[in-house]
């Protein structure tokens, strides 16, 4: 069954230094890195000792809220190294990785004949569970809470970032079992929206509904599905999780293994040979960056897309969640009259003697620079024509920047994530991170209300 | 060593001192700031807010250019010195170096004196507060002299601009949080301050009031003010379109507003939708008053008869109208700030503003007053539509649950 979603309101912003649609294996990488603050208000209880041995798939740490919730190793090899910020939290752990993964033996299951207890517990034990986000809220999703439905983005629109039609190629039984189990865990259907051009692999698969969603920008956003589908309403909660992660519950239950493997995109238009690489949750990314090569030598390395990804140290290691990493040069330097002067190597929404709507079709190389200061927020109606839910943008931020709890739950604060936002932030031209205001403004709801 | 790298080490040994708003100031005025992403978005569009302002300006350049021939150029027509302009847009009595200078004598004054208060008293407030000078006033500092009669002191000009910048914007928190428009705030002052300077038929042109009462004295009288009078007109309506006619600066030629608005809409910096509403909701009211008129309910004998009567299109060429809808009403800070609020916003504007401008004889320009009027509602209009929203969503959730 399929049905169709047309998306007007959005932008494509079109960069150079695609991902060349090539599969090339990254070297192994000597350490894995896992952050905790990637886990969202997760406080980690460790379960290893620095210098213990660990199988992929072993517990490394437990969220201290819920012992049920358990954070697994990615690779075999040796906890080496518990780092600790301020206050003592825990900022990362650091994995001697073997040369060979020993994986710790689950065993296979079908998730068929398996009842939806039975399936949340495996998913619990095995250290799957942290890949399933609910919202409200965008946190992990809670496992007493039953959903109303789950929702799948397999439709790629941010820029840059890996096309889910060629990483998944291949993995349709992996899907098909992942798909199967989460479709035991809601009251109500599994949504999947997909491309409408290409063959995607989702096609075919049973126990989901496919939605074909075409147009710009945020189409292929998880949250302008859900808003088109079923916005989530004051006490109900949806799952969203991200294709290559049902991939890798797929696996659990076909194999018995928490295989770790991840096809990633690597793009920007700092990269020499911007193309896709397999590699590990956790890896260092230099493994890849440095085979592909850079162009020049001040970049900022982006574990995740250009809109939405967090900026890492280039000696760093890839994120939990990422399936792109992107990178792009440094925008710290002057530009004499850069406010005035006509434009036409950067992207602007408006044409105040900015030139990119003449060339639409035009790859840009943006930097990190914010071209402007931060400033009060000033112009209003152009959020509106890049963001398609049926919420009002300027109204929201500005309740999250006052904390009106009230206002906010009204104008639908249950509904979004920090990456709705992520295309308002980029056209704003007060310069305000809106990601941030919402991303606190969901951590207050989240303390005050629950 | 370059002068950027000069300015940047300026700039770190300032950081964090009480100058250091008032220099960046300056060094943001000649580079675009170093500054760079760090959380969420990583890549940003081109535009900032000095673009945004700097757009505006741009808009009004014409509308300045025009406002100082025509100073010159209604000052010699009054002393009778030089021919009325009848060859059209391009006439060479209107466009000659003796009109310019004349004018720019007098106009440059008036926008130096309004920049120099106006950004004191931002730069003041910006080092007080310690936040950025914001760009607000750019854009307020050009509109300023436009909207004023050419023949006020400079000292009356600089005790507005400091009331208007204070009182209405900096009190409510600067730039972005401000209920009125400042520059509307600034010749709202200004006319209930000294109402004898603003009104009447001696401020609008050049030298006129110097020479009130004395055997050479002149005088230019608006056609609005005519109109209100029950005078006749004595300008073709082409000539009202062109902006031959005596006025306040910047805001007589209906032409060249007409072509800032345009550009502005393409530049999608100006709401097409405030503007578009505004004239619709200004031909509404006219039309509303032709019809009385031509009913025969108001005749000749009412002091209103005058500007009833006028043709509905007329009032959209006539006073400050065009020049309110295009850069003062689309002031995207005090105008609604949802889409559907605009179009009610703009349309009453529109229709208030002539309903001033006919029954108000005291002080026939209505826009002035209608578009701080609607300042003041536009929060209201907004909180209905986003209520239609919010109870869009409540509804949602009250068919689920039934």
């Amino acid at each position: 069954m399929s049905k169709d979603i047309k998306i007007k309101k959005g932008l494509n912003i079109r960069l150079k230094g695609e991902a060349d649609k090539t599969l090339s294996s990254a070297p192994r990488s000597r350490t894995f890195v896992i952050r905790p603050s990637e886990f969202h208000l997760i406080t980690p209880k460790m379960v290893v000792k620095e210098g213990e041995k660990v199988e992929a798939g072993t517990v490394l740490f437990y969220a201290k809220t819920n012992e049920e919730l358990k954070f697994v190793s990615p690779v075999s090899g040796t906890l080496s190294k518990i780092e600790r910020g301020a206050k003592r939290v825990i900022t990362s752990l650091h994995i001697e990785g073997d040369p060979q993964d020993n994986f710790k033996e689950f065993g296979t299951k079908n998730p068929d004949s398996m009842n939806s207890e039975e399936i949340k517990n495996h998913l619990l034990a095995s250290g799957c569970w942290p890949f399933i986000k609910q919202r409200p809220y965008d946190i992990i999703a809670n496992p007493e809470v039953m959903p109303k439905a789950i929702f799948i983005s397999g439709y790629t629109t941010a820029p840059l970032a890996a096309e889910y039609d060629f990483v998944l190629k291949g993995k349709e039984s992996q899907l098909q079992a992942g798909v199967t189990a989460l479709s035991k865990l809601t009251k109500g259907k599994v949504h999947a929206g997909i491309g409408g051009a290409g063959v995607s692999p989702f096609n075919g698969l049973n126990d989901i509904e496919i939605h074909k969603v075409s147009g710009p920008h945020p189409a292929g956003n998880v949250g302008t599905l859900i808003g088109e589908i079923d916005p989530v309403n004051k006490g109900e909660t949806v799952w969203t999780i991200s294709p290559q992660d049902v991939v890798i519950i797929g696996e659990l239950f076909l194999t018995g293994k928490f295989n770790a493997e991840r096809i990633i995109a690597l793009a920007g238009s700092s990269v020499k040979a911007p193309k896709y690489y397999t590699t590990k949750i956790g890896a260092e990314v230099a493994t890849f960056v440095y085979d592909a090569g850079l162009n020049e030598e001040n970049v900022r390395v982006i574990n995740g897309n250009v809109l939405t990804g967090n900026a890492i140290n280039p000696k760093s290691h890839l994120g939990y969640y990422n399936n792109t990493v992107s990178v792009i040069p440094e925008g710290d330097d002057y530009e004499f009259f850069g406010w005035t002067m006509p434009v036409f190597n950067k992207i602007s929404t408006s044409r105040a003697l900015t030139f990119s709507w003449m060339f639409p079709k035009k790859e840009f190389d943006l930097n990190t620079n914010t071209n402007g200061e931060h400033r009060a927020f000033v112009t209003t109606g152009n959020y509106e024509e890049v963001f398609p839910l049926d919420i009002f943008p300027l109204q929201i931020l500005k309740a999250c920047m006052y904390k009106d709890l009230d206002e906010m739950e009204a104008l639908g604060m249950y509904e979004v994530a920090p990456e709705d936002f992520s295309l308002t932030e980029f056209i704003c031209v007060s310069k305000q991170p809106h990601q941030e205001i919402i991303r606190n403004g969901l951590d207050l709801m989240y303390k005050e209300i629950g | 060593m370059g002068l950027k790298q000069k300015l940047h080490k300026i700039k770190e040994n300032l950081k964090g001192k009480k100058m250091a708003p008032a220099f960046a100031a300056f060094h943001t005025f000649l580079y675009l700031p170093n500054e760079t992403t760090h959380s969420g978005s990583h890549i940003r569009v081109a535009d900032d807010l000095k673009r945004t302002m700097n757009t505006v300006i741009l808009a009004l350049i014409p509308c300045l250019i025009f406002g100082i021939f025509n100073t010159g150029y209604q000052h010699f027509l009054a002393l009778g010195e030089i021919e009325a302009a009848t060859n059209g847009f391009f006439s060479a009595s209107f466009w000659s170096w003796q009109n310019f200078a004349a004018g720019a004598w007098s106009v440059l004054p008036l926008v130096i004196v309004s920049y120099v208060v106006g950004l004191g008293v931002e730069f003041i407030f910006a080092i007080i507060k310690g936040h950025e000078v914001e760009e607000g006033y750019l854009v307020t500092g050009m509109l300023v002299p436009l909207i004023v009669p050419v023949d006020i002191p400079l000292w009356m000009l600089s005790v507005a601009v400091i009331f208007g910048v204070v009182i209405g914007k900096e009190v409510f928190g600067g730039t972005g949080m401000n209920i009125l428009n400042p520059a509307l705030t600034i010749r709202a002052f200004l006319f209930f301050a000294y109402p004898t300077w603003m009104s009447g038929d001696k401020v609008w042109v050049l030298d006129a009031v110097e020479r009130a009462n004395t055997p050479d004295a002149i005088s230019g009288e608006t056609i609005l003010g005519s109109l209100a009078q029950n005078n006749p007109v004595t300008h073709d309506w082409l000539d009202m379109f062109y902006g031959f006619v005596p006025g306040s600066i910047g805001e007589t030629s209906a032409l060249l507003i007409l072509l800032g608005g345009l550009f502005l809409i393409f530049t999608k910096i100006g709401s097409w939708r405030i503007m578009l509403s505004s004239v619709v909701g200004a031909i509404v009211m006219g039309l509303i008053f032709n019809w009385v008129t031509d009913a025969g309910i108001i005749t000749e004998t009412s002091k209103f008869y005058g500007l009833m009567s006028t043709e509905f299109w007329q009032h959209l060429l006539i006073g400050g109208f065009a020049f309110g809808v295009v850069y003062m009403a689309t002031d995207p800070v005090t105008a609604s700030q949802t889409n559907r609020g605009k179009w009610i916003y703009g349309f009453l504007i529109g229709f208030i503003a002539i309903l001033i401008r006919v029954f108000n004889p005291a002080y026939p320009e209505g826009m002035m007053l209608a578009i701080l009027l609607m300042n003041v509602f536009a929060p209201t209009i907004d909180h209905y539509i986003v209520q239609g929203n919010v109870k869009r969503r409540l509804k949602r959730l009250k068919t689920k649950t039934a």
